[in-house]
């Protein structure tokens, strides 16, 4: 993938910019004691809520999600920060944010407990992230900036 | 880009450049470390200094264990309606046509989780063995709980285990009885009591204690000469947020709290207790002479029979159904006692279906001696729930499932704090979710919405705890081990003498105060 220098450095900030997103986010949920999911999916809405409601029903698979959920977020984050491994963590952190959407789509009509901070019509937050980490996997930066240029080399040429 | 690439990653040619192209986002990752820490450490500073001030930890209040439960205990209810059953459920009995319901209704909803949580609802060694109810419908469905000593639903066949009596009186007599639970109309509570207690039966009895003040006064004579275990059914005594909600007083959080505001809010038919009136219930299996008793020559009525809270004769209004509740939590947080004066308004703006209780209702009690106001107002019309909130010069706490500390602007204790910036005004000073270990005035506001609403530690662990089976488990631990429990007869003093002077004062239209040496209200 050829690059301007402009188009590079906007595709390599957007990586670190969601990485640092990520990442803060694990790491908050990790260092408190009393985190858990269950609000979360409780709060749950729209075709798909009934399967989140089941994962918070049961404590065994609640702590699974909240480990998975935890981790997930430093792991992706870390992965865009870094460079590291980029295509795998661009694909993960679509999925997590795909979950996040799917258990509470802004549509109209439903009503949740948790208060959201802005106004969402269908897309909110969560949606653009998403398909932002999209732009990044089709427009990888790993390979030119970032620790898989150590580990899997530019995949390219010598020249370009 | 030209540049000599490493094509071929950790295999290939490893020079200076690629090692600083492939290590080149590191320093972010170094800048949010520092934002991380520099962030962690004021938090840290902060709530370490927060908590300090406050002398508050997050352990859930100490409830002392049970005592052994080897002795078994003979039971028998007087009353066996909506109440009576939940009660009796709180035990250990329900009747199989509910479990099936609820068998039903777990199959199509998972999320469902009321027969489950009665299975794993605690056995506390009791057998019910004597079932009284002037209709005969409501007896026959408590003698079919008394047999469900498995929990099971109509499939199983049980078959009755308890004896009906056909008066109170005569299961007061029977001697397969150790304890009765008196669930009927509040005419009835004092009467009852005082017969059990001389049958030297205990007794739990649903709240309000006393349909009239004159009946107060022989009704405690009576449990406290028999020396009976006694517990009234304000089951709020269980609730884990008001045992905390006690420490955050008693430590000074709210600094001197001058007024406390509670309410109720309703707005259904039944919540207005006009309740569903039995297809099959008339003359024949209603034995109204015996409902009725001496306190009300009216003839027959379905409507009085399965309605009674709409009338005096039977019941107590707003004041001993719901508004003793209210002052029940604040008098076992605050030990607030009987007021100096009452003083109550209201009228019946909305149900106007033949009721003499009023719908909307208020009522003004005075502690001079506590330097404070309690304020109840209800309206069984409108749902907009205000909640419990006590209000003090540093600071207030809204109370509910969970409890919250709000600190105040212009607080004396918290000013330089404030000044500071380890309190901010805008946001809870001190957070207490059931069952939740962390305090924390900064991101659990969140939690704190989700507990309020039920939502939180319903599920965690699979399981619900019922403050009803709680309370009626306290009662009988304290029946094996002669303690008194948390609503003993002298709190149910109080919460009748509170009750009768708000009805006393719209009543008759007038303040009331409280003579505490005569113990009467003038």
């Amino acid at each position: 993938m050829k690059y301007s220098k402009w188009q590079f450095t906007a595709l390599l900030l957007l990586r670190v910019l969601i990485g640092w997103h990520f990442l803060y986010e694990g790491l908050v949920k990790l260092i408190n004691p009393d985190w858990s999911s269950i609000g979360y999916l409780l709060d749950s809405k729209w075709i798909l809520s009934g399967f989140f409601h089941s994962l918070a029903a049961s404590p065994g698979l609640l702590n699974v999600v909240d480990f998975l959920n935890v981790w997930g977020l430093i792991l992706v984050g870390l992965g865009l920060v870094l460079g590291v491994f980029t295509r795998i963590s661009t694909v993960g952190g679509m999925v997590l944010l795909g979950f996040y959407y799917l258990s509470h789509p802004p549509l109209l009509n439903l009503e949740y407990v948790l208060p959201s901070e802005g106004s969402y019509l269908i897309v909110n937050k969560t949606l653009i992230e998403m398909f932002g980490l999209w732009v990044l996997y089709l427009f990888p930066t790993g390979r030119i900036m970032g620790i898989d240029r150590i580990i899997f080399g530019t995949g390219k040429s010598n020249k370009q | 880009m030209t540049m000599e690439d490493n094509k071929q990653g950790l295999l290939g040619r490893m020079d200076r450049r690629n090692m600083l192209k492939g290590l080149a986002t590191v320093p972010f990752l170094g800048a949010f470390a520092i934002g991380w820490w520099r962030k962690r450490r004021k938090d840290h500073y902060l709530q370490h200094s927060l908590l300090k001030e406050l002398g508050m930890d997050a352990s859930a209040p100490y409830i002392p264990p049970s005592p052994s439960s080897d002795k078994t205990i003979r039971l028998g209810i007087i009353g066996y309606g909506g109440r009576g059953a939940h009660l009796v459920r709180g035990a250990g009995f329900a009747d199989p046509e509910l479990i099936q319901a609820w068998k039903e209704a777990a199959l199509i909803d998972s999320d469902d989780k009321r027969y489950e949580d009665f299975l794993a609802q605690e056995d506390l060694n009791v057998e019910l063995n004597g079932v009284c109810d002037v209709y005969d419908i409501r007896a026959e469905r408590g003698l079919l709980a008394s047999g469900n000593v498995a929990r099971e639903g109509t499939d199983a066949g049980v078959t009755p285990k308890a004896r009906r009596y056909r008066t109170y009186q005569e299961l007061l007599e029977a001697d397969d009885i150790d304890a009765v639970i008196i669930a009927t109309p509040d005419h009835w509570h004092a009467q009852m009591t005082i017969d059990a207690a001389m049958a030297g039966k205990h007794v739990y009895v649903e709240k309000g204690m006393t349909r009239t003040l004159e009946e107060t006064y022989p009704m405690v004579d009576a449990v406290k000469e028999s020396g009976i275990c006694f517990q009234l059914g304000h089951q709020g005594r269980q609730t884990e947020s008001y045992l905390k909600a006690r420490e955050a007083v008693e430590k000074g959080l709210l600094g001197n709290i001058n007024l406390i505001e509670v309410c109720t809010n309703r707005n259904t038919p039944n919540g207005a207790w006009q309740y569903e009136i039995d297809e099959e219930a008339g003359p024949h299996n209603i034995d109204w002479k015996q409902f009725s008793g001496p306190y009300s020559d009216h003839p027959f009525s379905l409507e009085r029979y399965f309605r009674w809270r709409c009338w005096w004769d039977y019941g107590t209004g707003l004041s001993g159904d719901l508004f003793t509740h209210e002052y029940d939590a604040i008098n076992q947080i605050l030990d607030l006692g009987i007021p100096y004066s009452a003083v109550s308004s209201g009228g019946i703006y909305h149900f106007k279906d033949g009721r003499e209780v009023p719908d909307v209702w208020q009522v003004t009690c005075e502690y001079p001696a506590r330097d404070l106001t309690l304020l109840y107002s209800a309206s069984l019309a409108s749902s907009r729930n205000r909640g419990k909130v006590l209000m003090g010069h540093d600071g207030h706490m809204e109370l509910g499932n969970s409890l919250t500390v709000w600190p105040d602007r212009d607080s004396t204790r918290y000013a330089k704090m404030i000044e500071k910036g380890i309190i901010d005004p805008e946001k809870p000073l001190f957070n207490y979710i059931p069952g939740k270990k962390n305090v924390d005035a900064v991101s659990s506001a969140t939690e704190a919405y989700f507990a309020g609403r039920g939502l939180l530690y319903t599920y965690r662990g699979g399981r619900r705890v019922d403050t009803t089976h709680l309370h009626i488990k306290e009662w009988l631990d304290c029946i094996r081990s002669g303690q008194q429990p948390s609503c003993n007869i002298d709190q149910g003093f109080q919460e009748a003498i509170t009750a009768q002077m708000a009805i006393i004062s719209y009543r008759e239209n007038r303040k009331v105060y409280w003579d505490p040496d005569r113990q009467i209200i003038i």
